[in-house]
């Protein structure tokens, strides 16, 4: 079985849907006039507002966005994966990510997955990731998806925490 | 192995003997880049992790460009902490408002970025250098702190797509155009994890200025890198900015850095644009791109010709060119943004300044400003702006409501003058 994130280290995410579309940018997940901060809470209680402005006042801690493909496309700010987190969702399930986009939730440590059956997934399903083994339930739907496995190399700095953790520990 | 200038860039600051796309690596970066708002996360980042000392100071460069000169007391507060950072750290490349360009701008200008070299900058646009023959790509603030701490960044090899541009331009054609066409052809995510290497005798016939520009929009395209074999033109114009301290010239190694002839490519485009009519990409994304006649009557309230797109000399030299003598159409704001101090005061020697003025313009202090809706040039509800700029996401230049078009210098002066867009053939027969 694929590990995304390596195996026996995360517990089991289980969220409400919050759907969008392809090429979500990251003017979209945070827009730059909040580039002011570097506090996750405070640009949490902006994300999205461009294209859903009620969406950081809906989300629930521990929602997950199902997104189509080039998920975080655009700007470097690492504000953006900060966002979502800061507004409580537990995980991004997209067709694809955007390179930076990949990097920098990687190296912060936001869940995410890539998963071609986003088709499937509708708002306000009920989903369940087991990270250890890169599995999705749909348990509205009684479905199970693949995701995409990540390879060794970011399995080990996900293990570490995260980025500047994994370089500490080789220093 | 055969590689491509991306493999061999990135293979020369490893110890490994190959590598090969899709691999992942560690590399040793010649240059570490951060702005305004991405600085201040990367620098907590580093601190947090306990570290004191960046890894060389001369390999670091900082500019507050985005919201500075400072747009609220938070983004001045920003502009402090790194300002303070770079003075603690001994950074000597701190540029902050006087001696302040943006950033992808000012570090050609400078001579701080050059052929064969690595660079990261937490700011996706820093494929720019990719002009100059660099790998040079956009990082988040936590890599930059990384990179910050011990020199290296981690990369996973791309494979290459080579765009091969065959003819010859017409006359209002620029490099705007070029990448426009390409990212409209082949969508924002048609190059995504790739390196995209521009090439064919329509590109050896660019300027660098104009090749910057088709640099800069690679990330528009997913890209990782926007590269370009070093040629003549790159060691003209490597001699025109080498008076940097750390910009060694290197001819024949420089003319040397070139993609092996059986080297491996995932994809290969190739185009004959003699007959490329001006490009504009229309709301909302980089590459809903139509040709700029076949969008009638879209009215302007505001036109901006700047960014680390268009703001360089070439660019304001074709924008003056179609404006000199004539009027902004009533009504519409046209704002010009020169990239750089030395582009400002070319701007000013070659008469430029002038006549945006004289056409009723501002023209700005350099800064990223309303590129990202930062200040400067912010759109109300249901405003429609032109700008040279990269992104045209909703939201990008203000209210969410408002719709921004992208195009090249040419079309956004000539379409400042008529209050719609607009071909320059137009304005100038």
């Amino acid at each position: 079985m694929p590990c995304p994130y390596g195996k026996g280290r995360f517990m089991i995410l289980k969220g409400a849907v919050h759907k969008f579309d392809d090429d979500i940018n990251t003017d979209d997940i945070i827009s730059a006039k909040y580039l002011v901060s570097t506090d996750a809470a405070e640009l949490g209680r902006h994300c999205m507002e461009s294209i859903r402005s009620d969406f950081a006042a809906k989300v629930k801690a521990g929602d997950i966005i199902v997104a189509g493909k080039n998920f975080g496309c655009g700007s470097s700010r690492e504000h953006a994966p900060l966002a979502v987190k800061g507004c409580g969702v537990a995980a991004v399930v997209a067709k694809s990510f955007a390179a930076i986009f990949f990097r920098n939730a990687i190296n912060i440590g936001l869940p995410f997955l890539e998963c071609a059956e986003f088709d499937k997934i509708a708002e306000n399903d009920v989903l369940e990731i087991d990270l250890n083994k890169g599995i999705i339930k749909n348990i509205t739907k009684k479905q199970t998806y693949k995701t995409q496995p990540f390879p060794a190399f970011l399995q080990e700095i996900v293990k570490a925490g995260g980025l500047m953790k994994y370089i500490k520990a080789r220093v | 192995m055969a590689h491509t200038i991306a493999e061999k860039i990135l293979l020369k600051h490893t110890d490994r003997k190959n590598i090969r796309p899709g691999e992942f690596i560690e590399a040793e970066i010649d240059l570490a880049l951060a702005n305004d708002i991405t600085a201040p996360l990367a620098i907590e980042e580093f601190k947090k992790a306990g570290f004191s000392k960046v890894f060389d100071r001369k390999k670091v460069v900082f500019v507050s460009d985005h919201f500075a000169p400072a747009k609220d007391a938070r983004s001045a507060n920003q502009c402090k902490f790194v300002s303070h950072f770079s003075a603690e750290q001994k950074i000597e490349n701190y540029f902050e408002v006087g001696r302040m360009g943006i950033e992808h701008a000012l570090l050609p200008e400078l001579g701080l970025v050059k052929p064969g070299d690595l660079v990261i900058g937490a700011d996706s646009h820093t494929c720019t250098y990719g002009a100059l023959g660099c790998y040079s790509t956009g990082i988040g603030s936590t890599d930059l702190a990384r990179g910050l701490a011990d020199g290296k960044c981690w990369f996973k090899v791309p494979s290459s797509i080579k765009f091969v541009y065959q003819g010859a331009l017409g006359k209002w054609i620029g490099g705007k155009d070029l990448i426009l066409f390409t990212i409209g052809s082949i969508g924002v995510d048609g190059a995504l994890y790739s390196a995209m290497e521009f090439t064919g005798p329509v590109i050896r016939g660019l300027d660098m200025d104009n090749r910057l520009t088709m640099s800069n929009m690679a990330i528009e395209a997913g890209a990782r890198a926007g590269i370009i074999e070093p040629d003549e033109i790159t060691i003209d114009y490597m001699k025109s900015v080498h008076t940097s301290p750390i910009t060694v010239y290197r001819k024949e190694e420089w003319l040397n850095l070139k993609s092996d002839k059986d080297a491996q490519y995932a994809k290969v485009y190739e185009w004959d644009v003699s007959d490329l009519e001006p490009q504009v990409a229309c709301p909302h994304l980089p590459s809903n791109v139509k040709p700029v006649k076949k969008l009638k009557n879209i009215k302007l309230d505001q036109v901006v010709i700047g960014s680390c797109t268009n703001g360089r000399i070439t660019d304001l030299r074709i924008a003056a060119r179609i404006l000199k003598g004539k009027k902004a159409k009533s009504g519409l704001r046209l704002i010009v943004i020169p990239g750089t101090q030395h582009i400002y005061t070319q701007a000013i020697q070659e008469g430029l300044a002038e006549i945006f003025v004289n056409a009723g313009g501002v023209f700005s202090t350099p800064t990223c400003g309303p590129c990202l809706g930062g200040h400067i040039g912010i759109l109300a509800e249901d405003e429609v702006c032109l700008a040279t700029t990269n992104r045209n996401f909703i939201g990008r230049m203000g209210s969410p409501k408002s719709l921004v078009y992208l195009s090249g210098p040419a079309v956004a002066a000539a379409s400042a003058i008529t209050g719609r867009i607009t071909h320059p053939e137009e304005i100038i027969k």
